[in-house]
């Protein structure tokens, strides 16, 4: 088979960017001890939980094995996936829309909602709504869109952004969230505590008007089954079951990525998800719909399929599993980053590992300031070792930041410091010659240690490292110096 | 057996106490060991930090110094350096179209093994007091590097051997299994992040009250004890092969 190339697919645009470069970003996070404990907590507890659901299945990794391999497969014959899903959900009654990009996507939404004559539609918690931005497009648009997840809602009301891709409110402790809805909800009862089950209580009063009344739902999707034309959605609270069936009009926006083979995968994927994303061994609310059901549930039934990016990712034959991602958030509740920084940091709808991959993959790496997310990351491997696909998150990492170096090659600029030090650093690690006789220069750092034995400030870059570590004094001979001498006096 | 040392560089350049432990176990076993002369580094540093086309002499150098018929096994200190030996350097040979690279990389990298795997998996080793004659007096705690832990699956290797030094005290870390946030090229670009992940590790060493935190990786080892000493605690960091070493009439003292 010969490969013609038919030039780069288009990026993907909206919410996915670092607007500023991590390091950064993370600098003003750190600076807030709340978060810190917020995180800290939530993400312990959700660890905890996740290992012991995990630990409960015999064979967990054979499950793992299968979801990779099933992505795999939909990602290699993704057109055929995606036709046989479109043949399968246009039979049923429901209608299909292609989105190139974000815009395109809130134009098609718009439009159809438009078809309605509302100003008001409910929405499911949805990643590739956050991700095109949709709730703004809608807001200039002049239509309000009410959010009826929990976290999401907290999230709105207090005109913040989701930091977290399950829990988007993760950086709220139930003291914040008690002061958002006494702020911004309008009938709320003046006396309400942060006592979870009242915290519940008010927003499911709040919100029991808006499922009533509806017209328009929107919602996301965690599976297309493409033999059967089926959409799913899971969940934990009811809201999106309600959203799912009384409205009279359902538009879903979906990533085309998420089309699975058959309805025979579910079983697989209702083992990995909830027990990866919640630490649940099933979700609550599990909702699939094909197409329209006449008399029952909506009757005007849309689906956009969402490109976005997603061509390009699938592109670079290194990163392309990344796309396999079935946003459970395990990835992010196990960083070590992410636990410090929470998810604004990165910038983009898609925070932690998954999102220090992704967002580039989707916008390219030159995009805004996206060539700093591969970067927020130690290389520990904790995200790839909780991935129910088993995306190599690590080795993704390292690819996409030498993108990210050579992207800068041919450019006309002097050489960073970190060009340099690599440079002399391939010269000097590049033969045991080499190496040795910069190792002659070793006394020298026993000097700059002094008495002490310790190297408390370094000029450059490498000041980063002791603003909070010392270094101790190197010996005075190295280890292949004194080799050699014993050699000789043998 | 013909052991080939692979030091690594940290240790070569800054730690070569630990390269002479390291030699002295295996010669208590009644091994050869070598140092191939040629050898400096696996080029992680650079291949972690993106630099792939700078990276090529460092692995190529690696592999030339390695791909000899003088020795049986290769052996580093190292959980790290080994991964990267094993996994990264078929992965940019790969990226750098060089077939002939990846399967030389594949060769070396399938008889190099970190010292408590070449230790427990090759050589049988399970009770140091006994058939290493390792004995030291102290309390200590053990922090499992990231890359040994995930990449390697070095499980309970490293703990075992160090539990069964004579005289030893071993005090659990807690959250032991969280990267102490070194990550190379990580702690200088993202080194308040890095320092954050520093300080917790730092606290928990501290709760255990051990005198020292041990462990198999000189890198991480180097960064938990810049942070110790920054913050004036009292416990310093030694690499486990120190502590095998350590005998009854050579206690090593740190």
């Amino acid at each position: 088979m010969t490969h013609v190339f038919l030039g780069m697919p288009a990026a993907g645009q909206g919410n996915l960017h670092a607007s500023e470069p991590f390091p950064q970003a993370a600098h003003h996070e750190l600076g807030n001890t709340q978060l810190r404990a917020n995180l800290r907590h939530a993400t312990h507890t959700i660890r905890d939980k996740r290992l012991k659901v995990v630990g409960e299945l015999p064979d967990w990794e054979e499950l793992r094995d299968a979801g990779e391999a099933i992505k795999n497969f939909s990602m290699a014959t993704l057109e055929q996936r995606l036709e046989e899903f479109e043949r399968n959900f246009t039979a049923a009654g429901g209608t299909i829309h292609w989105a190139r990009d974000a815009a395109e996507a809130n134009e098609i939404v718009t439009a159809l909602i438009r078809e309605q004559q509302v100003a008001e539609v409910v929405k499911v918690k949805s990643m590739a709504t956050q991700e095109i931005g949709l709730n703004e497009h809608l807001e200039a648009q002049g239509i309000d869109a009410y959010e009826t997840d929990l976290a999401e809602l907290i999230v709105q009301l207090g005109h913040d952004k989701p930091s977290h891709i399950l829990v988007p409110a993760i950086h709220r402790n139930r003291t914040e969230v008690r002061d958002i809805f006494l702020r911004e909800m309008p009938e709320v009862d003046p006396e309400l505590t942060d006592d979870p089950p009242r915290l519940a209580e008010a927003a499911r009063r709040h919100l029991r008007k808006k499922f009533l009344t509806a017209k328009v739902a929107i919602s996301g999707a965690n599976f297309a089954l493409a033999d059967t034309g089926t959409l799913g959605v899971v969940e934990s609270e009811g809201n999106g079951r309600m959203c799912l069936t009384l409205p009279e009009t359902l538009i879903t926006v979906m990533g085309i990525e998420k089309v699975l083979p058959s309805w025979r995968d579910l079983e697989v994927f209702m083992q990995l998800l909830p027990r990866s994303s919640t630490g649940e061994r099933m979700n609550p609310y599990s909702s699939l719909w094909t197409g329209v059901t006449p008399g029952d549930g909506p009757q005007n039934v849309h689906l956009i399929l969402l490109d976005n990016g997603r061509t390009r990712a699938l592109s670079d034959r290194v990163a392309r599993s990344a796309l396999n991602c079935i946003r459970c958030s395990a990835c992010m509740n196990v960083c070590p980053v992410y636990e410090r920084t929470g998810g604004h940091a990165y910038g983009s709808t898609y925070p932690g590992p998954i999102g220090a991959i992704l967002s580039p993959l989707l916008t390219g790496i030159e995009a805004e300031e996206n060539n700093s997310l591969p970067y927020a990351s130690s290389l520990c491997g904790a995200c790839y070792e909780a991935c129910p696909v088993k995306i190599n998150i690590p080795e993704i990492l390292v690819h996409l930041r030498a993108e990210d170096v050579d992207s800068r090659r041919g450019q006309a600029r002097l050489p960073s410091q970190m060009d340099l030090l690599m440079k002399g650093g391939s010269w000097a690690l590049g033969s045991g010659k080499h190496l040795g006789l910069l190792e002659k220069a070793l006394p020298l750092g026993q000097l700059a240690a002094g008495r002490r034995k310790k190297i408390k400030k370094l000029p450059g870059i490498a000041a980063g490292w002791t603003a909070s570590r010392d270094i101790p004094a190197p010996p005075s001979k190295s280890f292949r110096d004194q080799w050699n001498a014993e050699k000789r006096s043998q | 057996m013909r052991i080939a040392l692979f030091a690594t560089c940290i240790v070569d350049a800054m730690y070569p106490d630990t390269a002479h432990a390291t030699v002295k176990i295996l010669r208590r076993l009644g091994h050869e060991v070598i140092f191939p002369e040629n050898q400096a580094c696996c080029g992680q540093m650079h291949i972690n930090s993106g630099y792939m086309p700078e990276a090529l002499p460092v692995v190529e150098n690696h592999i030339s110094a390695f791909d000899t018929e003088g020795y049986d096994v290769a052996v580093a200190p190292s959980g790290s350096c080994v991964a990267s030996v094993r996994h990264q350097h078929g992965f940019l040979a790969d990226r750098l179209g060089r077939p002939d690279l990846k399967e030389r990389a594949a060769r070396v990298g399938a008889r190099t093994y970190e010292l408590s795997q070449l230790l427990t998996d090759v050589l049988g080793i399970t009770d140091a007091a006994a058939e290493l004659g390792s004995y030291f007096p102290q309390s200590i705690t053990y922090h499992p590097s990231c890359h040994g832990m995930r990449s390697l699956k070095l499980e309970d290797r490293q703990l075992n051997l160090l539990k069964s030094v004579a005289g030893i005290t071993v005090n659990e870390l807690p959250e032991a299994d969280q990267c102490c946030g070194f990550g190379g090229t990580f702690s200088i670009k993202n080194s308040e992040v890095s320092s954050a992940m520093l300080e917790d590790k730092v606290k928990n060493i501290c709760s255990t009250n051990a005198s020292l935190c041990a462990g198999g990786d000189a890198s991480c080892l180097m960064h938990i004890g810049g942070g110790l000493s920054r913050s004036g605690a009292k416990p310093t960091t030694l690499h486990l092969a120190n502590i095998l070493a350590s005998t009854k009439d050579e206690v090593f003292l740190p």
